[in-house]
């Protein structure tokens, strides 16, 4: 088990590589010139434009711009950013509100996703799975920045029930409502995926075998028909954690989170390639992390899974 | 058997006859050959319901993608200015969309571009997903290694970035399959994922062991024991994600990266309401209801699929 | 082991829960509402909405309202522009020119201090102006000191010729006393004395990099304000400041800038009473925001004005009688009144000529100004003249926008829905993922399709919306548009020391463009906003900026 831990660990370093390259090179393909847009629509006198471009080394080739991004990292200097602050300290403002964010969204979609999946999937075609089968494709019908605006204008601007906009503090009252926004659609692939596994293993041998030795039924349930049914769930839920930092733009912009997903949009559309890369990098270490304590989930919850 | 005396204690350790598996040995007719996996489950398919109606709602938004012209014969992009967000009038059963185009034809003629981009992106994702996935649980070791980094790095490579990146490759021949390719490339890790889960999960399981006992060979296996096993889960994400596809079509056409604006789409419309929203709400209602509606007949499909294949679900 | 791995997993699940969970009541604990607007230590500070600037706070760093919105506050120039936008003297005590502009002597009045009680001398001034002019600073608004004589010349691909040592036309006589000569005559140098770019620098904050970082995240200032604390992307506070002594004190005990960047956002923030200001509307909620605000709402004439832009290098759009007949036909084929009112909920007011509507110089009696009404049988019988030289056949109209920006889609939507039912031809929208790969092609020359436009005023004058973006070598000139008679009429217009001879001229030069139809006018923006039951006395100058100073709380 160590050793495969320690050999998963080794696999950063390819993957940095790779990731930080492919990532660099594709905000170096991106069509606009971010010199350009930063003069508007007035432009910039050219000996301005190739001052800024000497600058930021974008005078130079791919390679040698990435090189360049390479040997900052190693000084821990991410570069800066084409408004000249330290990618570094942009970073450090950033994800502490989106880590809260997406932690809310992941605890608030599992719990409830998985129980009502169970429910669900212990009385299939009943009142309450039809209920939740509507509320699922409500879910994915409409859109993120739909349920936002409504939940924002009625509950925050009418109801007052809760604040509109999350506050400096990142207290829990206002970060509540982003983080089910935020958590909404992934809440009904979670119930979908539990609710299929429960009626899947209810059904199972090994459930009339505990039902037969006299255990009561919540003991059934929780003990072998849920964790039998978690690992396709438990796998989403861990590649979800690093999507939901990187990809919560819309919510972000609802309830003014300065958080990853807003500030990686801005420097995409800037192309501003030390921001984008340094960003995604943290990105790629949560998805490792996440997709190895997954994998070892799948060895507790199995014991017949074995790594060697 | 009608009064079957039951002992306390003893309720759970006998089963009515009716409730194990050993009527079905009986009524099994030992004069015809053994069905196969699919017919089996297609005699199944048969006899539910639920399939019938979802095949129909299927057909029925395939029917409407393919021959729109049947359904409608308003030019779903005419705009007068002066029915802006108008209510529904005779011949215009759904009213007005803010550039004063008919929501009905709209709808129609927007279900060729969002079924077809939903479907094919859901059925390249599952197959690129479905063969990266099992390799790497049915294998485990190096090739495991190498396809989980991978996917990693592709769930971590911001999807706004690479759509306008490859987007910008077909500037000039931008079309349905474009957007496909886009949305597939960042469609299958995901799926790659859970796939891997099951089939690592499936592979354990006794029959396997059997089967490979038996002398089965690696790919035999895979396909006749691992993956029918294997295919709940992904049959449940794939039918949810087909709905989140169409809305990310939305997406990349309101970045300016999807299809060309001429293309009617329930995306473009569903996200083309958010500046009404406070106004007219009924502009949102009819592509997004049209948008449950299909996502409804896959996710019903998907569930007896499932069941069909899964033997211990019959009942 | 397994089941032990197992419970430590969940076991750790829990305790993340539990803690973030803690870590929000903890900090609850303070204070119980994120309503800045009604915590008791902001008794009289306004908040108002605005963007994250793009840039430190160096003035002639700046060239985006986030930005300039903050800079405008903390800093006065040697002019400053009235609520109207006429131009009053502030730390000038004179500006004089001899010469019909083409040399200029100022002086300044004595004792003024920056906000570190420093001393405010003409040498403030000179030395902002060089450090921006200096193209190696990359300063965004480098491009103001062109009009100084002495800027940099540069080689073909933008290197300096030579060194740069300060702009030669300007020359110190005193302390309190300079003389500026200018590349070019312009009698209306003086107007653009006020835009931020001129703003002066307290001695030593450009000596180096950490002095230049000081001055650009915790500006010493001149201004009725100065900056009390920056939390990036969360906001700005800005305090009187204790030094100025100028004309427009500040009314308030502070202005805090809140960072958003959705104005859907911070419109329902001013609908809950936790933003005091707000000097946008986001789209969705043009139609209501009359009703929701009601006498707090503000919807007046703007300084954008907007147009699109046929490039003369298109095929069927040369500079030749074809083109101007198409140019003329596309014009008059869209119904400006009738998107402006339901497109725009009557937000916008359709142009009549290419001047922003606050602009002295504005005028909706230019002659030929019919070709900006709604004329469909005019607009296809030009169009069949047009045909009769060279044919339309197949072509596609196409009208280029930027997605990454608010809201163009719709309007380009309805204009060319509209061209292509009149002309009876096809006519599409054409979208650009990203603005700067719209302005890339724009300034390449490699447009393949018409292109949006939109230009605001820097200073009040109607040359700066015709001379930046028409003038055959303009940086903004998207059309390539090269008219030497035009050109003559707008410098002879400019020359012209008569505001009444001035303004006539300027209307003159209108005209040729009315005719040439370099860019197609569409609408003026309004100024829009609305502002909260806690403050009152909220005035919107010519810039559609509300003068914050101006603003009280009650």
């Amino acid at each position: 088990m160590k050793r495969y831990v320690g050999r998963r660990l080794l696999q950063l370093i390819p993957v940095f590589f790779g990731a930080t390259f492919l990532i660099y090179a594709m905000v170096y393909a991106l069509p606009g010139d971010p010199i350009a847009a930063l003069g508007g629509d007035k432009g910039l006198p050219p000996a301005v434009r190739l001052a800024i471009e000497k600058e930021y080394h974008l005078d130079q080739p791919l390679i040698v711009q990435y090189l360049y991004y390479l040997k900052g990292i190693f000084t821990f200097d991410f570069g800066v950013t084409f408004s000249g602050r330290p990618v570094v300290e942009v970073m450090a403002d950033a994800f502490p509100w989106t880590l809260k964010l997406a932690l809310m969204a992941i605890v608030f979609e599992s719990v409830f996703g998985i129980a009502f999946g169970v429910f669900a999937g212990l009385r299939r075609g009943g009142v309450f799975d039809s209920t939740v089968l509507v509320l699922s494709l409500l879910l994915i019908a409409v859109p993120v920045f739909v349920i936002g605006f409504l939940l924002q204008f009625i509950i925050g601007v009418k109801l007052g029930w809760l604040p509109v906009t999350v506050d400096r503090s990142m207290s829990f009252k206002s970060m509540l409502m982003p983080a089910i926004v935020l958590g909404a659609v992934s809440f009904a692939y979670i119930l979908r995926l539990t609710r299929t596994e429960v009626a899947r293993n209810a059904t199972a041998d090994y459930v009339r075998t505990a039902t037969a030795k006299g255990l009561s039924r919540p003991q059934v349930v929780t003990r072998h028909i849920l964790r039998n049914s978690l690992i396709p769930v438990i796998t989403f839920i861990g590649a979800d954690l690093g999507a939901l930092m990187g990809g919560a733009i819309v919510t972000e912009g609802i309830f003014n989170i300065p958080g990853v997903g807003g500030t990686m949009y801005k420097a995409i559309f800037q192309g501003e390639a030390a921001t984008v890369v340094s960003f995604t990098t943290i990105l790629v270490l949560v998805y490792i992390f996440t997709s190895l304590i997954v994998d070892l989930l799948y060895a507790a919850l199995d014991p017949r899974i074995r790594y060697e | 058997m009608s009064e079957t005396q039951v002992y306390p204690g003893q309720e759970h350790t006998f089963s009515d006859i009716d409730e194990t598996g050993l009527g079905a040995v009986d009524a099994v007719p030992d004069d015809r050959p053994p069905a196969s996996l699919l017919g089996e489950a297609w005699r199944q398919l048969r006899r539910r319901p639920i399939f019938w109606i979802s095949a129909a709602l299927i057909l029925f938004s395939v029917l409407i993608a393919l021959f729109p012209w049947l359904f409608t014969s308003v030019d779903p992009r005419y705009a007068e200015l002066s029915h802006s967000l108008g209510l529904p009038e005779p011949g215009h059963p759904f009213g007005f969309d803010k550039q004063g185009r008919d929501i009905y034809a709209r709808t129609i003629y927007g279900a060729r571009a969002s079924v077809a981009v939903g479907v094919l992106t859901m059925l390249i994702s599952v197959t690129i997903g479905t063969i990266v996935g099992s390799i790497a649980g049915f294998r485990g070791g190096w090739a495991d290694s190498l396809l989980s980094r991978v996917t990693d790095v592709f769930f971590a490579i911001p999807f706004v970035l690479a759509a306008i990146v490859i987007m910008q490759i077909f500037k000039e021949s931008r079309s349905i399959w474009t957007v496909v390719v886009v949305i597939s490339l960042f469609g299958w890790p995901q799926i790659a994922r859970i796939c891997r889960s099951a089939v690592m999960e499936a592979k354990q399981e006794e029959y396997v062991t059997a089967a490979r006992a038996l002398g089965s060979g690696g790919l035999s296996n895979m396909l006749r024991h691992i993956l029918p096993n294997a295919a709940a889960p992904i049959i449940v994400y794939a039918t949810v994600a087909l709905g989140s596809y169409i809305v990310t079509e939305a997406t990349l056409s309101f970045l300016g990266i999807g299809l060309p604006p001429t293309i009617v789409s329930w995306g473009a419309d569903i996200s083309s309401a958010r500046s009404v929203l406070r106004e007219a709400p009924q502009v949102l209602f009819y592509p997004a209801g049209a948008l449950a509606l299909t996502v409804l007949g896959f996710i019903m499909m998907g569930d007896v699929v499932r069941d069909a294949l899964d033997p211990k679900a019959r009942k | 082991m397994r089941k032990n791995l197992f419970a430590i997993l969940v076991a750790a699940g829990a305790l993340v829960f539990a803690l973030s969970l803690a870590g929000c009541s903890s900090t609850e604990g303070g204070s119980t509402s994120s309503s800045a607007a009604t915590s008791t230590d902001g008794d009289g500070v306004v908040f108002a909405y605005n963007t994250e600037p793009q840039t430190n706070l160096i003035p002639s760093m700046v060239n985006e309202v986030g930005g300039g919105n903050i800079l405008e506050l903390i800093f006065e120039g040697l002019t400053r522009y009235d609520v109207d936008g006429t131009t009053q003297l502030a730390i000038a005590e004179s500006i004089t020119t001899a010469d019909d502009g083409k040399t200029w002597n100022v002086k300044i009045k004595e004792g003024k201090k920056f906000s570190d009680g420093s001393p405010l001398t003409v040498q403030s001034f000179v030395d902002a102006w060089n450090w921006g002019a200096n193209p190696e600073n990359g300063a965004l608004s480098g491009e103001f000191f062109m009009a100084i004589e002495g800027y940099p010349e540069v080689d073909d691909e933008g290197n300096l010729v030579g060194e740069f040592d300060g702009l030669t036309g300007l020359e110190v006589v005193s302390d309190t006393e300079f003389n500026i000569t200018l590349a070019e005559s312009d009698p209306e140098f003086d107007k653009q004395l006020g835009y931020s770019a001129f703003y002066p620098l307290p001695t030593g904050s450009l000596d180096s990099e950490d002095a230049l970082e000081a001055q650009g995240t915790q500006p010493v200032s001149n201004g009725p304000y100065m900056l009390k604390s920056w939390d990036h992307n969360v906001q700005v506070e800005l305090v009187p400041n204790p030094e100025y002594d100028g004309d427009i004190p500040a009314q308030n005990d502070g202005v805090t800038f809140m960072m958003y960047t959705d104005d859907s956002a911070a419109y329902n923030d001013l609908l809950a009473g936790n933003l005091d200001v707000l000097d946008s509307i986001p789209a969705d909620a043009m139609s209501t925001f009359m009703d929701d605000l009601g006498d707090r709402a503000v919807n007046q004439d703007g300084a954008v004005w907007q147009a699109f832009t046929i490039p003369y290098y298109l095929e069927h759009f040369a500079d030749d009688e074809e083109g101007r007949l198409r140019r003329q036909a596309i014009s008059m084929a869209f119904d400006r009144q009738q998107i402006c009112d339901t497109i725009f909920q009557g937000t916008r007011t359709p142009a009549t000529d290419f001047v922003a509507a606050v602009i002295p110089g504005h005028s909706d009696s230019i002659e030929g100004n019919e070709v900006l009404q709604y004329n469909p049988e005019k607009a296809k019988e030009l169009w069949a003249q047009a045909n009769a030289i060279s044919d339309w056949g197949n072509a596609t109209f196409k009208l280029a926008y930027n997605a990454d920006a608010s809201a163009h889609k719709e309007w380009v939507e309805a204009v060319v829905n509209q061209i292509g039912q009149t002309l009876e031809i096809s006519a599409e929208p054409e979208a650009y993922a990203q603005f700067s790969e719209l302005r890339n092609d724009a300034t390449n020359g490699t447009m393949t399709s018409a292109l949006r436009s939109g230009w605001q005023a820097d200073y009040p004058s109607a040359y700066n919306f015709m001379g930046p973006l028409y003038r055959a070598n303009a940086g903004a000139n998207d059309s390539r548009y090269d008219n030497p008679e035009f050109e003559s009429v707008l410098l002879e217009a400019r020359s012209q020391q008569d505001e009444a001879a001035r303004t006539e001229g300027y209307n003159k030069a209108q005209a040729i463009l009315m005719e040439d139809l370099p860019a197609i006018p569409l609408w003026g923006q309004n100024a829009l906003g609305g502002y909260s039951e806690h403050v009152d006395n909220v005035v919107v100058n010519w810039k559609t900026v509300p003068a914050y100073q101006d603003i009280v709380k009650k």
